[in-house]
This record gives structure tokens, sequence and C-alpha cells, in this order.
């Protein structure tokens, strides 16, 4: 506890930390959607035709489409119209070696803490830096290689895999799955890609930052997780942004494809800008992230959310194959005005299929916090189970939390738990922590963590620090 | 050690503590005893500086230091501990996890280095010893699905560890049977020292025989109407308080 009420005491002052912004030439192209600029995306890509066409299509139904209005959260509308689908940063020759790379982007990266020379050094994290959108340098591929584990940008899989993203883009979030999806599928600009041969145990944590920079654009990433039959590994997603006062859309898709015996441990940290006390500015997180999961394969997916002004997201597991299990763990922080609707869809599908999850919400300032899960038996999915948590957590007495938990089960042969509980930080809890010598953040602290332990020992080490310096942050000043 | 003059002090509109005084030098043990109602735990909780007791008059001296204007962590950092009269759960946050934290928090104050995990554990199977307390309990929520006995036991666990200059029992014996009374009892004895101080305050004497004190105050609507040496707390097993109200304000003086 001593390190984590440290690192709180560190960063207590700061308001956020990440808020700055990197004086970069981009290369953007003028707001506005239509068929012409996702050609030139394409373009500018030097994109397949038939990559161009699945775009195209895709933006043909995101034009049908209205936005989703049955979420719980509020915003004004957003003027898709307004915003610039494309951002690069301008110099993007390849690059040999890492001090090629653009010295501004690399102080970037050290302000956020991840040297790459450092990581490739020390941490045995390959880390593939996404930079507004574009791949700025990826290492430990060698390695990787060795193991015939292809791990690049969304742009070089295209480019040197065709046929593996032509089989899995889409095949498990389809280009008309949702608005955003169906947006997403039209514009994605960059995004990552791994695939993971039969059999091979992926050696290191697989990880990826994002960061929006430039003003007035859109962030549209596109990640696509393919694990062979019985290959294993682990993925790492944590994003920052720089501070914004104009609302900045996000947008990403996630695909996992687990095949027969195969498991894909996916844990994300998401910081994006959450606007200020009032509510000014922020991020609007709106994000498609799906599991297949086949025959004793396994999804799990840990979510620590901390950031942006809006969450809509629902990470979710197709448990396909029979004896599949899926997973979702999520600590969900809303402070100040932030909304965060999250939760997760399991759907089984094969027989024995089993799912567990686990939601901590907390909600302080004016925060609303609303869990929305689906838990789908199908017909066939006999002898299947599901367990399910869901806990909030309440900070001050302005805050709200939800709960909307969807069951349908259509055998007699699964079973399904679910479990709920709400509490409140009291005012006894936290004078007992600083009769024992503890400030009143420290003790929130180490309440909040305590609350979301379930979940955070189910993120790799280095990882649960950062959550736990996250939350921190995050609730700096919500009690007293 | 600690020098209370005219404390005043209430609840909201109520006026509970009708001025209080007080001197613990090191190395005493100050029983106060006083039927429900008296002021006890408001005298306890105005000391530990809980939120919700104003005090709205006279003087609270700890080690030299104005005690009323130190934060409520600051004055546990100075080595002022209260043992809870009903200690209060916290679930999720594992037991050894806080104390550590806490005793962190106290040495950084005192400016000795922090205790790392190992020595912290050998510190705390030392004194969990003392206490013939479980093991287990270490590892398990801070006083979640505690007995009252646990609880209780828990509190003086944390005072071995923490070792303050000054611990206030707030009825700890409440809630305990005989035998748990003697552990808690042994517990308490085995941290006396002429450096450290201790008030216990009780409804009942029967705590006193096992923590022997050196002072008996008895608190009676908000004033010490009474005090003398530990005869005094077998006097009142005899009388009761009932013949307090036959002597009402001459004690006072």
């Amino acid at each position: 506890m001593s390190t984590a009420i440290q690192t709180v005491e560190e960063l207590a002052n700061q308001e956020y930390k990440y808020g700055f912004v990197t004086d970069v030439e981009t290369d953007a192209i003028p707001v506005g959607l239509n068929e012409g600029v996702i050609e030139l995306i394409s373009a500018k890509k030097d994109e397949p035709k038939w990559l161009l066409d699945w775009r195209l299509n895709a933006f043909r139904a995101w034009s049908k489409m209205t936005e989703p209005a049955w979420h719980n959260v509020r915003y004004p509308p957003v003027d898709y119209q307004a915003i610039s689908y494309y951002a690069a940063p301008k110099k993007k020759a390849q690059l040999d070696s890492l001090d090629e790379v653009d010295p501004e982007i690399r102080a970037t990266f050290d302000k956020l803490g991840i040297s790459l020379d450092e990581q490739k050094r020390l941490s045995g994290v390959a880390v593939d830096a996404v930079f507004d959108s574009v791949s700025v340098a990826t290492t430990f591929k060698d390695t990787l290689a060795n193991l015939g584990i292809i791990f690049c940008s969304f742009s070089e899989a295209v480019r040197d895999h065709p046929e593996l993203v032509r089989r899995y883009l889409g095949s498990v979030v389809p280009h008309t799955d949702n608005f955003f999806a169906a947006l997403n599928s039209a514009v994605f600009s960059d995004g990552s890609f791994a695939y993971i041969p039969k059999g091979v145990k992926c050696p290191m944590e697989l990880s990826t930052y994002f960061r929006i920079n430039a003003a007035n654009t859109g962030q549209f990433e596109r990640t696509l997780l393919v694990a062979d039959e019985g290959a294993e590994v682990s993925y790492l997603e944590g994003c920052t942004a720089p501070r914004r006062d104009e609302n900045q859309l996000h947008a990403a898709v996630v695909e996992l494809v687990a095949l027969d015996d195969a498991t894909i441990k996916y844990s994300t940290v998401q910081n994006w800008y959450p606007g200020d006390k009032d509510g000014r500015g922020g991020i609007y997180n709106f994000v498609t992230k799906r599991g297949k999961a086949f025959a004793n394969a396994k999804v799990t997916w840990t979510q620590v959310e901390t950031g942006s002004a809006i969450t809509w997201k629902y990470p979710s597991c197709i448990l396909q194959g029979d004896h599949a299990v899926g997973e979702f763990y999520s600590v969900a922080v809303t402070n100040n005005r932030q909304q965060a609707d999250t939760g997760t869809k399991m759907v089984h599908l094969g027989r024995n299929t089993r799912s567990t999850i686990v939601s901590k919400g907390i909600s302080a300032g004016h925060g609303q916090n609303t869990y929305r899960g689906l838990v789908r038996i199908g017909k066939g999915a006999r002898g299947a189970r599901n367990f399910s948590q869901c806990d909030s957590l309440l900070i001050g007495d302005r805050c709200g939390a939800h709960t909307f938990p969807y069951l349908e089960v259509k055998n007699t042969s699964s079973q399904v738990e679910h479990e709920a509980s709400t509490s409140k930080i009291g005012e006894d809890q936290i004078f007992y922590c600083r009769q024992r010598g503890l400030s009143t953040e420290d003790a929130v602290n180490l309440i909040v963590n305590g609350f979301c332990k379930e979940v955070f020992r189910e993120l790799p080490m280095e990882f649960a620090v950062e959550a736990q310096k996250l939350l921190g942050v995050s609730l700096e000043g919500s009690v007293g | 050690m600690l020098e209370i003059r005219d404390l005043q002090a209430g609840a909201g509109e109520r006026r509970i503590l009708n001025g209080i005084d007080l001197v613990v030098n090191p190395g005493e043990v100050h029983a106060v005893m006083g039927p429900n109602g008296s002021g006890k735990s408001t005298l306890a909780g105005a000391l530990a500086g809980r939120d919700g007791i104003e005090v709205t008059g006279g003087s609270a001296t700890f080690k030299g230091q104005d005690l009323l204007d130190l934060d409520p962590e600051v004055r546990a950092r100075e080595g002022l501990f209260l043992a809870f009269q009903y200690p209060v759960e916290i679930p999720g946050v594992n037991n050894a996890y806080l104390l550590k934290a806490a005793l962190n928090e106290v040495r950084k104050h005192r400016g000795e280095p922090e205790l790392d995990a190992m020595d912290f554990m050998t510190l705390a199977r030392k004194r969990m010893s003392l206490l013939d307390m479980d093991d287990a309990l270490l590892n398990r929520p801070v006083n979640d699905g505690f007995s009252g006995g646990e609880k209780k036991r828990n509190e003086i666990f944390q005072l071995a560890v923490l070792e303050p200059s000054l611990a206030i029992l707030d009825e700890t014996d409440s809630g305990l049977d005989i035998d748990a009374l003697k552990t808690v009892a042994a517990g308490v004895n085995a941290m006396r020292s002429p450096e450290r101080s201790l008030i216990v305050v009780t409804h009942y004497q029967r705590l006193l025989h096992y923590i022997v004190p050196d002072f008996v105050h008895v608190l009676y609507r908000g004033r010490i109407v009474k005090s003398g040496g530990k005869e005094l707390a077998l006097e009142l097993e005899e009388k009761g308080y009932g013949w307090l109200d036959a002597e009402p304000a001459a004690a006072t003086a």
C-alpha cells in the first residue's frame, strides 16, 4: 500500500498530467466525410481495392444509420461533418532505428514514461507506439518474428499480410455492426495487428500506447488480434491524451479471434482527457470491442476506465465453440461531470461455455456511472454458466450509479448468477483511517483500491501500479 | 503528556462536555468511568478529533502542542491512539495493508525509515502473539466479518504495532467474554511502560481488575465529579452511579 499512497501523494497536486501538446507538423485531411474522403484516406495509405470497397460499404451502411440513443449518457449532438478524418505526423519515412524517430515525438513518449529504448532494454515489453494514428516505431519485432508472431501497425499488416487481414477483418465486428463501428470501418486510419501462430505462447506482453495529438482530429483506431489454435497472448492497451477544450471523438474497434484452445488476455487502462471540473472538453469514447472464442478458447477483457468525458463501451465475448470461456473485469470511474455507460455482452453459443463478469463502478462528484450487461444463453448452449457481480461505490451525494443487467436464457440446463451491491464510503471509515494516521486522500484511495482489487489482480503487474495511480488522480478532491 | 483544561464540547445543538479538567503524566493509567450518556465517548472523540464533535471551549495540550488545532491524522502520527468502541468495517481493505500504511505514516512523521513488507510482517506476528490472535485475521478485510471479540483484539493489536505515547481505550471491554477480556487486558498490560500513558474509558469495574489504573475519574453529566485511586472503582461497583445524583455539584469544585 505504501507505494500506492506515495504515488498518489506525488500525483495529488497535478490536474491532468498528460495535458501537453507536442508541436509536430501534422498532415491532416480537411474536415468532412464523403466517399471522396474515404478514397483519399485509402489512397494515402496505398490500400488494395478490396479494403477500399470494404470501407465504402461501411460508409454507405453508416450513412443510413442513426446514432444510438438508448444509452444513459447525455451529450450535445456531434457534427460528423466538422471532423477531420485523418491525421498523421508528416515525416513518415520508414525508419531503421529508434534514433530516427522525430525528437519531438521521442520527447512526448518520455513525458508519458514510455521511453522506447528503455522499454526495449529493460522491460521486455514490445511497444507498437501509435502516435496520431500512424505507428512511429515498433520494437522487439525480431524476437517475435523468430516465433512467427506478427505484431505491427494495421497498415503494415494490410501491406505485408493481406490474406490474414482480409480473412479476419470484420469477422467479429462486422462493418454494419453499429453506428460507431461502421464509422470506424469507413475511416479507420491505423491501429495494431497481431497474429500468434498455432501453439505459440507469446513470450512477452504486447503493448500499445495511443495518443490523440492534433486538434480537431478524430481518432479511429482499428485493432485486430488473432490467436491461432492453441496460441496464447496477453495484450496491453494504455491511453493518455493531451488536454483540449473542444470535445474529441474517439471511435475505436477491437476484434479478437481466439481459435480452438487459444487464450487472449486483453487489458486496457483508459485515461483520455475527462474534461474539466465543470464538464468542459473531454473525449467522447465510443468503442466497440469484441472477441470470439472457439472451442476451449478463452477471451479475457480487463479494463480500468478512468478517463473520457463520455464512455460508451461494452467489451464482449462470443462464446462460439464448446467449452469456451469469456471473462470481463472492469473498473470504471466517473468524477466531476464524467459519464460512463459500460459493461459487457456474453453470448453463449457453444455447449458448457462459461463466463464471468466482475464490474466495479465508482462515482464521485457529479459523475454518472452505468453498468449495462447482457448475458445471452442460446438454445444450443447446454450446460452454460455465467456468474456476474456488479458493485457500485459512491463518494459524496451528488453522483449516480445505475445497473442494467439483461439476462436471456433459452435452455433449461444453464445456470446464471447475478450479484449486485451498492455502497458508500462512510465518514466513519475515513475517520477510522485518519485516526490511524492516514490522510483523507490516502484513506479514500485505500478504500477504493480495496474495492477494485478483484479487478486489479487480473492486470499485469506494471499495469496494476499504473491503474492505482490513475485512480488516485481521477478521484482527487472528491472527498472533503 | 496530556493536559485538559475546562474542555467543553457538544454535537450539534447538544452540549455534552461541560468543562473537563484532566492531567495525564507519562506512564500513568487513568480510568474514566460513568453511566451511559455521561460524555465518556464524546471525551474520547473530542481528543481524537472525530467529525461531528464540536469543541466549544477550553483547551487540550498534548506533548506541549495544542491538540485541538491538529488534524486527526496528525494527532495519530504524534502518538495519540484511539481504540474504538465500535471498530469500523472496511470491506476489501486488507487488515495488514491498512496497518502497514498506518505504521509507516507514523514512522515517516518521526523521521524513521519506512518498514518494508517483510519487516512489517515480522513485527506484526510478534505483536499478534501477545493477543493470542489468529494469523488469518491479518489477511482479512479490516474488521469485516470479525466477531465482537476479534474486533476488540484487533484494536489492541493495532495499538501494539503502532506503539503510541497515549492510548485511549473506549469501552474496549464491552462485548468481551471473560477469557477474551483477560487476553485483551494482558495485551494492554504488556504495552504499559513509563513513557506510555493510557486512558481507559469503561462502564464497569471488571476491566480494572485486569488493567489496574493509577487514577479513577467519575464522569457525570459532562463533568468529572469525583477522582481518586483504584479503590474508587470498587466503591462505584458497590454503590452504582445512582448516588451521584444525591451530591451533584459538590465534587466539581
